[in-house]
């Protein structure tokens, strides 16, 4: 998995249009970000690259950075 | 793989009873500021809910419906053999509510009765028990009385769960005739899920005590509720079903060899409108064919389904029409069903006060 093809994966999800996605914004911070968008990733994770984290690990998660190396790790393992 | 099959068996009749006191969702702000409420409302799409007043139980509905139900089909009461409460929010701990509603509604001491616990999934569980004895040549008719008072179960202090469940009962009457042709069930069950919805306390494993009953805040957002309260892990709930829900939904339609464009009505749990519109998407369904009821009465758990139906599809359960009903959460546990209605009677919903 290549990281342009996961940004623009989170950037429809989330249905970011007006700014750009770094590797080291915090996605909580969005103003995109609420508690439907967070569905939203978990289904777009599900479809596109066959994952799904599970809340606990998902909390931990910072960063866009973070997300991806956690998508990637799981993506690998299955 | 539980899969049943049956046949010659159907819902006769249906009905639902709701308390009078409805909830509009934006007015309901005493614990939360009102443009916070705004917000949580426009998201979950949950717009009223009815509550139970304190003195009526889950059972009061379903007997409220049932007593509707019989009156307006002239059900011969001797004739019912079975009755099911599925429910859980029973009146007591013992005995079972469905003995107790066996007496009130005037049914023989030769009536098999007894209660089914499982929340979401407890209609189609409930029915496929109800459908399951009724091939015994002894049984008749079975009366399915599906209720829940979940207003009673969760904190309204605690936004993730405050503005999303409401009250509800209905009672399903069941019987034989060859015109309902073959039903398929498909149940599941994963008890290693079993801590993602849960009331902790309350129960014999961790008793009811002055502890588990003093609130306390239980996040960072500042949501306040005791242990005897419900506790919904919404995004892992919905990581699973997302994957199984599906599954499932495909897996009985290839059992039955029935084509998904062959299903008139596809009746979904009423979790919320969120998940109701992703099902939709993901199975590539004609949005005209999916009723839905959220927006009016929220989700009701075990009753979503059946009420969804008589709220929904009264005039066309009439006719002859071929629905798969899926219903899906606590335990967790899932369970779909593909059946023919065929003239079913839809009695008017009746309103309950105490």
């Amino acid at each position: 998995m290549i990281e342009n093809q996961f940004i623009g994966a989170l950037q429809e999800a989330l249905e970011i249009q007006d700014h750009e996605i770094l590797l080291a914004d915090q996605f909580r911070s969005y103003p995109e970000w609420d508690s439907l968008a967070q569905l939203t990733l978990i289904a777009m994770l599900d479809e596109e690259f066959g994952v799904s984290i599970e809340m606990k690990n998902f909390n931990e998660l910072v960063t866009v950075q973070d997300l991806f190396e956690a998508v990637k790790a799981s993506a690998e393992k299955q | 793989m539980a899969y049943l099959d049956y046949d010659a068996t159907g819902i006769l009749g249906i009905a639902a009873a709701l308390p009078r006191k409805v909830i509009d969702n934006q007015a309901y702000t005493d614990y939360f500021p009102a443009e916070d409420v705004a917000e949580i409302v426009e998201k979950i799409g949950v717009k009223q809910r009815r509550f139970a007043d304190a003195g009526t139980c889950a059972s009061d509905l379903c007997f409220a419906a049932a007593v509707k139900l019989i009156a307006d089909m002239q059900v011969d009461r001797s004739e019912i053999d079975l009755l099911l409460f599925i429910s859980q929010t029973p009146d007591y701990r013992m005995p079972a509510t469905s003995i107790i509603l066996q007496h009130r509604l005037g049914l023989a001491d030769t009536t098999i009765a007894f209660d089914i616990s499982i929340g979401c999934s407890g209609f189609l569980y409930g029915l496929s028990v109800a459908y399951a004895l009724l091939q015994q040549k002894g049984l008749r008719k079975a009366l399915v009385l599906d209720g829940e008072t979940r207003s009673k179960v969760y904190s309204p202090k605690d936004r993730k769960t405050a503005f999303l469940f409401g009250d509800a009962g209905v009672a399903a009457l069941i019987g034989k005739d060859d015109r309902f042709g073959r039903s398929f069930y498909s149940i599941h069950s994963d008890g290693s899920r079993e801590g993602l919805i849960k009331i902790n306390a309350g129960g014999y494993r961790n008793p009811s005590s002055p502890e588990t009953l003093k609130e306390q805040v239980v996040d960072e957002y500042g949501n306040i509720r005791n242990e005897e309260q419900g506790y919904m892990n919404g995004g892992d709930v919905f990581n699973f079903l997302i994957r199984e829900v599906p599954k499932d939904v495909k897996g009985l339609l290839e059992y039955s060899g029935f084509d998904q464009s062959a299903v008139d009505y596809f009746v979904f749990h009423q979790a919320n409108s969120y998940m109701n519109g992703y099902l939709v998407k993901k199975l590539k369904l004609d949005p005209a064919k999916v009723p839905m009821s959220i927006e009016k009465f929220g989700n009701t758990s075990s009753v979503s389904i059946p009420l969804t139906m008589v709220s929904e599809l009264k005039e066309q359960l009439a006719g002859r029409k071929t629905l798969l009903l899926c219903g899906f959460g606590v335990g967790l546990s899932w369970a779909t069903a593909l059946l023919n209605m065929d003239g079913c009677h839809v009695s008017e919903i009746v309103e309950v006060s105490a």
